[in-house]
């Protein structure tokens, strides 16, 4: 099911045989997994299963023991694949360039990369920080910003991109509920606007559930069950039960 | 140190393929540029000064005393040209600048700010390391050169002032002249030159290899430093062979 390159809508991704290890300690454990061009994925797991890890790989940050990760049908460490295919990754830290603007932050893919002249480029990032609610917040400092609204900057530095894949650690975290409702309209929107693939890590079941066409559920580097959120919740492995339906009223 | 030099040269290899991008980087370099050069400035004068001056003091009496007074500018202006001045700037912006860079780079590093820019597919050697090595290239020879000049103006003054060495300006720079060459002085901004690119690559490929949170960075910084210095003083000593042939 491999893509021809196409610039106007999403791009598949084929997880096949992923492992790795840091030091000896297996993080992931030969993970096989296809999102399908124009879907939002999300995957769902506790701390330290490997979500993160399995991202960074997605983006070519870090290099597999073994397996392969195919982006649109190519392997994601093939020198052109950055040429060929926009991709976005919207990290849970936000990694906000702490030397620029919020406005330079937004606007760094179009200047670095000499897509638009600089007065466009002001009009683009002002779109952008208004679709996630922070417009005439350009001329401030990342250090002046809550972590809430560094997430929402790190969104709208990705939607820049205009990326057909889009990689979202934790795009909820930190965020009071109205803000990780806005963003979760807004990853809906990308998907119907420019049917942008999204591959979602969290841990926020609301977001999953909201937003997911389909859902999968790592433990220790293996995927216990992957399906649309439907089947996911009657899935009857205890692990999957246990935290989908983790609650504080047990206590 | 040494187990990383593979890495400094791919990573030194990477930045000259990057050179062409250099006009695209201006801004950035403007900004390393004034950082490096024109924050430094005091400090280079001041340095250059009193070096001038001791190596003026500590030679100045002992030439005199044998009847060789006449050499006292030449004694200075020949080693402040070809080693004092390019080694102690290169040690001073090793310490002000390479600092600098391999906090900035490692801070970058630790809080995933490198990787998101190779997310957005902007690699950190043209983003980081381009604008700073060829800030420091240009600008630690040309603070050399300003050092050089500032250190005999240094041994002149003491010479003049000491009564042990008794000489007046004419006849200091009279020596100087006849003892130093245009060619030596070439030499002294040519070393500056090449430790101007060990710093920027030992401090910013330490700058990229930190890992941890701030004890990271704080070790980064410390053998940016560390490594420089070891490494300008080996430079010296093989491009003094070399050149003095």
């Amino acid at each position: 099911m491999s893509d021809t390159p196409n610039n106007s809508r999403g791009v598949s991704v084929q997880v096949r045989g992923l492992h790795k290890s840091y030091d000896g300690q297996e993080v992931l454990l030969g993970l096989d997994f296809d999102v399908h061009p124009g879907e939002i994925f999300v995957i769902m797991g506790p701390s330290g299963s490997g979500k993160t890890v399995l991202l960074k790989h997605l983006i070519g940050l870090e290099t597999p023991d073994a397996g392969q990760i195919l982006i649109g049908g190519q392997p994601v460490q093939s020198p052109e694949l950055m040429d060929q295919y926009r991709m976005a990754m919207v990290f849970q830290s936000g990694a906000l360039l702490n030397s620029l603007t919020v406005g330079e932050n937004v606007g760094l893919y179009l200047s670095e990369h000499r897509l638009k002249p600089p007065d466009e480029i002001a009009r683009i990032v002002s779109e952008k920080l208004e679709v996630v609610g922070l417009k005439g917040n350009e001329d401030k400092m990342p250090s002046d910003l809550s972590g809430g609204m560094k997430k929402r900057v790190a969104i709208a530095r990705a939607l820049v991109i205009e990326p057909q894949l889009i990689l979202y650690d934790e795009p909820t975290s930190e965020l009071d509920p109205l803000s990780a409702l806005v963003i979760a309209e807004e990853i809906v929107n990308l998907k119907e606007r420019i049917q942008v693939t999204s591959l979602i890590v969290s841990h926020d079941r609301d977001l999953a559930f909201g937003v997911a066409d389909r859902i999968a559920v790592i433990n220790q580097g293996r995927i216990l069950t992957i399906g649309a959120p439907d089947e996911v919740r009657r899935n009857e492995d205890p692990l999957v039960k246990k935290f989908l339906h983790a609650d504080f009223k047990r206590l | 140190m040494f187990q990383n030099v593979g890495e400094m040269v791919v990573l030194f290899w990477a930045t000259l393929l990057a050179l062409p991008l250099t006009w695209r980087q201006r801004h950035k370099v403007f900004d390393q540029f004034f950082e490096i050069g024109n924050a430094s400035l005091l400090m280079v004068c001041i340095l250059s000064f009193f070096i001038g001056g001791v190596i003026a003091l500590q030679t100045g009496p002992l030439l005199v005393e044998r009847g060789l007074g006449s050499y006292v500018g030449g004694v200075v202006g020949y080693s402040i040209c070809k080693e004092l001045a390019p080694v102690m700037m290169s040690i001073l912006i090793a310490g002000r600048i390479g600092s600098a860079m391999a906090a900035e780079i490692g801070s970058m590093q630790v809080y995933q700010e490198i990787e998101a820019l190779r997310t957005m597919n902007i690699p950190p050697v043209n983003y980081l390391v381009l604008p700073r090595l060829v800030a420091i290239a240009i600008s630690l020879p040309l603070l050399v050169t300003f050092a050089i000049l500032v250190g005999w103006l240094g041994g002149a003054c003491v010479s003049v002032a000491n009564s042990h060495i008794g000489l007046s300006f004419p006849a200091f720079f009279s020596s100087l002249r006849d003892a130093v060459e245009v060619k030596d002085v070439a030499n002294g901004v040519f070393k500056s030159f090449i430790f101007a690119l060990v710093i920027a690559v030992v401090s910013c490929h330490q700058g990229l290899i930190t890992r941890g949170g701030p004890r990271g960075i704080g070790r980064s910084v410390t053998k940016a430093v560390v490594n420089s210095i070891v490494l300008i003083v080996i430079c010296d000593y093989l491009l003094t062979r070399i050149l003095l042939k």
